[in-house]
């Protein structure tokens, strides 16, 4: 290696004036459109994201962004959220990923906020399948569930401990 | 592109997660050690954008937040630098984002109450796509620093945040560009999470006057580096070992 990649840094609780500028009250004057609102039309699916710090609190200020197959198993839907600055929800719509290489379906989640030295992946695995025989899902062991979303009436729900007992699994990639 | 896994990430190189001093890191570290995975097709491909994605003055902060026949206030600056890998190989056509305080420190932000007044001229908030030979070039103008809560007389260096996407989801990089000579690097709790000097310094942009317009504006300059890939094993595995 010649070089040495860039040191992170936190976004800081201002990352939406870059990455989501409509969360940070920029009307848009000469600004082309924000990205990542929308992932897929195929077989959407409603997936929200909480992020929780040691407290328990919300993490209000962070922004998620996931990548995933599409039902086909191939690569790949982009989508980028912030935390709503109230109540800490992130909305995706997203589509039901197919399975794809051996691996059952699952959706990338990254994460960066205030506080946040490094960005944060993991992912969001489905109630309705047998990840038991996920090669990544298996790395994790015991605490391979904190991946598992739950089934609700609308799509899906996450939650991801940031600490504590239920400290949700991140992987260095 | 270049096939294949990444390189590892050196995880010693970046901050850990909790910095004490970083007082937000005490409650949003993770406190297990990060569980290390094979690379997937998922952490190998990312988004791509092009240059359609995004608006015509997305890289010029100076005016794409301004009134017609009006620039934002403050030191007008060039930043620009190439976008790269560990392997000194160009990175094109990958989106680059920043954002940023104005030049009296105070962001554009539902959230910011600083004393300092907003410019209705500037936004903030500024994008673009790296070139063939990877670079990128943003105009804007110099940033302020500002007083931050954490617990003490915390001031942030001038700054300006950079989002960067590779090829790959791997590759993912939030960081900071710091200006040569600030005397706040050297103070800040932020900065100083990163373990090394040397580490630190790779964040520093410099005064480039060679890029610098006469009677116009100033440039500094600043690389981002993202990870490089693996060997290939046929480069490891030599015939007989």
């Amino acid at each position: 290696m010649a070089l040495k990649e860039s040191p992170s840094q936190t976004a800081g609780p201002y990352v939406h004036i870059g990455c989501t500028p409509q969360t940070a009250g920029l009307e848009q004057r000469s600004m082309g459109a924000q990205l990542g609102g929308e992932v897929a039309q195929e077989e959407a699916i409603t997936l929200d994201i909480t992020v929780l710090d040691g407290a328990g609190d919300p993490v209000r200020d962070a922004l998620i962004e996931i990548w995933q197959a599409g039902s086909e198993g191939r690569a790949g839907h982009w989508g980028r959220q912030a935390a709503d600055l109230e109540t800490g929800l992130a909305h995706f719509t997203a589509c039901k990923p197919g399975a794809a290489e051996g691996q059952t379906p699952h959706i990338l989640v990254w994460i960066v906020a205030r506080g946040i030295n490094l960005g944060l992946t993991t992912r969001v695995y489905f109630p309705d399948e047998n990840n038991t025989s996920d090669p990544v899902f298996g790395l994790a062991g015991d605490r391979a569930e904190t991946m598992v979303a739950e089934r609700t009436n609308a799509g899906y729900a996450h939650v991801i401990h940031l600490q504590g007992p239920e400290e949700t699994v991140f992987f260095d990639v | 592109m270049p096939e294949g896994p990444f390189a590892p990430r050196d995880l010693a190189w970046h901050p850990p997660a909790l910095y004490p001093e970083y007082r937000s890191s005490r409650l949003r570290s993770p406190q297990r050690p990060l569980i290390q995975m094979p690379q997937t097709r998922t952490e190998c491909t990312g988004p791509v954008f092009s240059r359609q994605d995004i608006g015509p003055l997305d890289d010029d902060l100076i005016q794409n937040y301004a009134a017609s026949g009006q620039t934002a206030q403050g030191p007008r600056i060039i930043v620009h630098g190439r976008l790269m890998d560990e392997d000194a190989r160009p990175v094109p056509g990958k989106l680059i984002e920043i954002w940023q305080a104005n030049a009296g420190g105070r962001y554009r932000h539902v959230n910011d109450g600083y004393l300092a007044p907003l410019d209705d001229n500037f936004g903030g908030c500024g994008r673009c796509i790296s070139d063939e030979d990877g670079s990128y070039r943003f105009r804007t103008i110099l940033p302020g620093p500002y007083p931050w809560p954490n617990g003490g007389n915390d001031w942030r260096p001038a700054h300006i945040h950079f989002s960067v996407f590779g090829d790959g989801f791997a590759q993912r990089l939030v960081t900071q560009m710091y200006f040569e000579g600030d005397p706040h690097i050297a103070l800040c709790p932020i900065v100083q999470s990163i373990p090394s000097k040397d580490a630190v310094d790779r964040l520093v942009a410099r005064l480039d006057m060679e890029a610098t317009v006469p009677m116009d504006i100033r440039a500094y300059r600043f690389d981002i580096v993202l990870r490089g890939r693996r060997a290939t094993v046929f480069e490891n595995q030599m015939e007989g070992t």
